[in-house]
């Protein structure tokens, strides 16, 4: 089993990370935080909405966004790969609104087309102009979230603030914030009920578009440090965990966010243990977490429904199956 | 209250790909009524709502609400959705779907403040759930469920209320709470507009009628059309079961 599991030392997993190697470690961590924090915020809306998998489809389509930016520019810089990826995003959006207002095919049969059609062009790019692009596939997959420490540190009136990559995402996650708080009840009553939203002279479309828009930067900024597939994770993790445990919305805010913090942390604990991706070990956290939460709810978890399972059976009185 | 029409809608038509689901509609609403909106279903009559709402596009024909688009009358405007139309799972309590009918009249950054609160809490205590202020709305028979839209219909202090079948799926003792809060705000002014499916008792409830089937059948006070000629013209075919039904109770004599 040895050679499967590597050997587990407590002090390399738990203590090491923080202390020692905190320098490399810590901004993982960070890093790890501030993307969950901002695609488990924005995740909260696509789930009320019930469109977790719009997620999906922004993520995918970035690929060719982040090629056709590669080869109009000529350069790998930030800039254009942001405008690239961003543009890549709505238009993933416009496809699938169209398609699914214009024809009879459903939003989530619109939301398949869409993201594989996207992504499939971006392969295709990729592998014609293989000669120009220097595009890591496991990159896009896994992200790079181990390289973070790495880039250049950025400081700001002689306080350092994090390297590069994380200060931008840290930058999203707080404007994301910002922006729940200005709209929140906007964003509330229009994932309600759009029609009462639309009533009250708030226009849900402007809405949607806004939250699309926002998701798109939000899923390309963490695209480098988490890649496609994980960063879905990312935006539907925390939520999911948190409504297991409470039902009102701010609340379930409050606890993405401390899924986010907790799933990242035991995440780099994970990802030393097994010596794997960084990335891959705080979903695997965060799902853990999500697990835990279910058995544990109060109200729907496993254990408490056991609990009263057990009572009624005890009391002798099948409950007739009305609703609570 | 000035003196234009709460609406007033000139031959409006509405389709959804293509096909007409409301054409030529012409009404001319006095104030200060109750209306049912009767007809058989797929009659238009929640496109008819919607359409007043802006919450449709409208292929000709143009609707006013006071003498205005409704973009300018929003918040003297209350709308009451089907049931159904939200997720009953989602995270928030009786009290913020209430508060909800505010925001209409909150500004951006203003959150709804202690009289808001208090004047939801009113609202909440006129359809008697003010015990269930801070339930998750999952926790909510179909009749509550229903007393909580009505409650944020009454929280939005509308003067012209558009309601899609709020009696739909509640029980007797619902039913009759909620027909008293539509008759208070009609005493008060208000003017509503109720789509509803039951034939018996909208002859009770309302004050007029109006018997919609793609087009307008018939407007008027409910003795005048409610009439079996103009029910029949209404409902076509599917009225002759009906008044089977209806004979035989007549008679005596029950079906089967």
């Amino acid at each position: 089993m040895t050679s499967l599991i590597p050997p587990y030392d407590a002090h390399a997993v738990w203590v090491a990370p923080w202390t020692e190697q905190l320098s490399l470690y810590g901004w993982i961590a960070a890093m790890g935080f501030a993307v969950a924090a901002a695609c488990g915020l924005v995740g909260n809306y696509l789930m009320l909405r019930r469109m977790a998998l719009m997620g999906d489809a922004v993520s995918h389509s970035v690929l060719p966004g982040l090629v056709v930016a590669f080869l109009v520019s000529g350069s790998r810089s930030t800039g254009p790969m942001f405008v690239g990826a961003l543009a890549a995003g709505a238009a993933a959006t416009l496809i699938i609104e169209t398609i699914h207002t214009r024809t009879r095919v459903k939003q989530d049969a619109a939301i398949g087309i869409a993201f594989s059609t996207l992504f499939a062009l971006g392969v295709i790019l990729t592998v014609a102009f293989a000669g120009q692009i220097d595009l890591d596939a496991e990159c896009v997959l896994y992200g790079e979230i181990s390289f973070v420490p790495l880039e250049p540190m950025v400081t700001l009136g002689g306080w350092t603030l994090g390297p590069e990559p994380f200060v931008r995402m840290a930058a999203v996650a707080v404007g994301v914030g910002v922006m729940i708080l200005v709209w929140y009840k906007e964003l509330l009553v229009s994932s309600f009920d759009p029609g009462l939203a639309r009533s009250l002279g708030i226009n849900p479309a402007l809405l949607h578009y806004g939250l699309m828009a926002t998701l798109s930067i939000v899923v390309v900024s963490a695209f480098e440090a988490v890649g496609a597939i994980l960063v879905i994770a990312m935006l539907i993790l925390p939520g999911s965990t948190a409504s297991m445990l409470t039902t009102r919305l701010p609340k379930v805010h409050l606890l993405s966010l401390l899924h986010a913090a907790l799933s990242s942390v035991l995440g780099v604990s994970l990802g030393i243990w097994l010596n794997c991706s960084m990335a891959a070990a705080m979903v695997v956290a965060g799902a853990v977490l999500f697990g835990l939460a279910w058995l544990a709810s109060p109200s729907q978890g496993l254990v408490a429904r056991w609990w009263h399972g057990r009572r009624r059976e005890s009391v002798e009185q099948p409950a007739p199956g009305v609703g609570v | 209250m000035s003196a234009e029409s709460p609406l007033e809608i000139h031959d409006l038509t509405v389709a959804y790909h293509r096909k007409p689901v409301l054409w030529g509609v012409d009404l001319v609403v006095p104030a200060g009524q109750l209306i049912g909106i009767i007809g058989p279903n797929g009659a238009g009559k929640s496109t008819l709502i919607k359409a007043c709402m802006g919450l449709l596009p409208v292929q000709s024909g143009w609707v006013k609400l006071f003498g205005q688009p409704f973009n300018k009358v929003a918040t003297r405007v209350g709308y009451v959705p089907q049931r159904e139309s939200v997720d009953w799972d989602f995270p928030v309590s009786v009290m913020d779907v209430v508060l909800m009918g505010r925001y209409g009249r909150l500004g951006l950054l203003r959150r709804p403040g202690k009289a808001d609160r208090d004047l939801a809490r009113s609202c909440l205590e006129k359809v008697q759930l003010l015990p269930y202020a801070n339930r998750q709305i999952a926790n909510l028979s179909g009749g509550q469920q229903q007393r909580v839209f009505l409650a944020r219909a009454l929280a939005q202090q509308a003067d012209l209320y558009f309601m899609d079948e709020p009696f739909s799926g509640v029980d007797a003792a619902t039913e009759a709470a909620i027909i008293a809060v539509l008759r208070e705000l009609r005493d008060q002014g208000r003017t509503l507009l109720v789509v509803h499916h039951d034939l018996p008792t909208a002859r009770q409830y309302f004050d007029r009628l109006l018997l919609l089937n793609m087009n307008v059948v018939a407007f008027g006070p409910t003795a005048d059309v409610y009439t079996p000629e103009l029910l029949q013209r209404t409902y076509g075919g599917r009225l002759t079961i009906l008044s089977e039904v209806a004979q035989a109770l007549g008679a005596q004599e029950p079906p089967r």
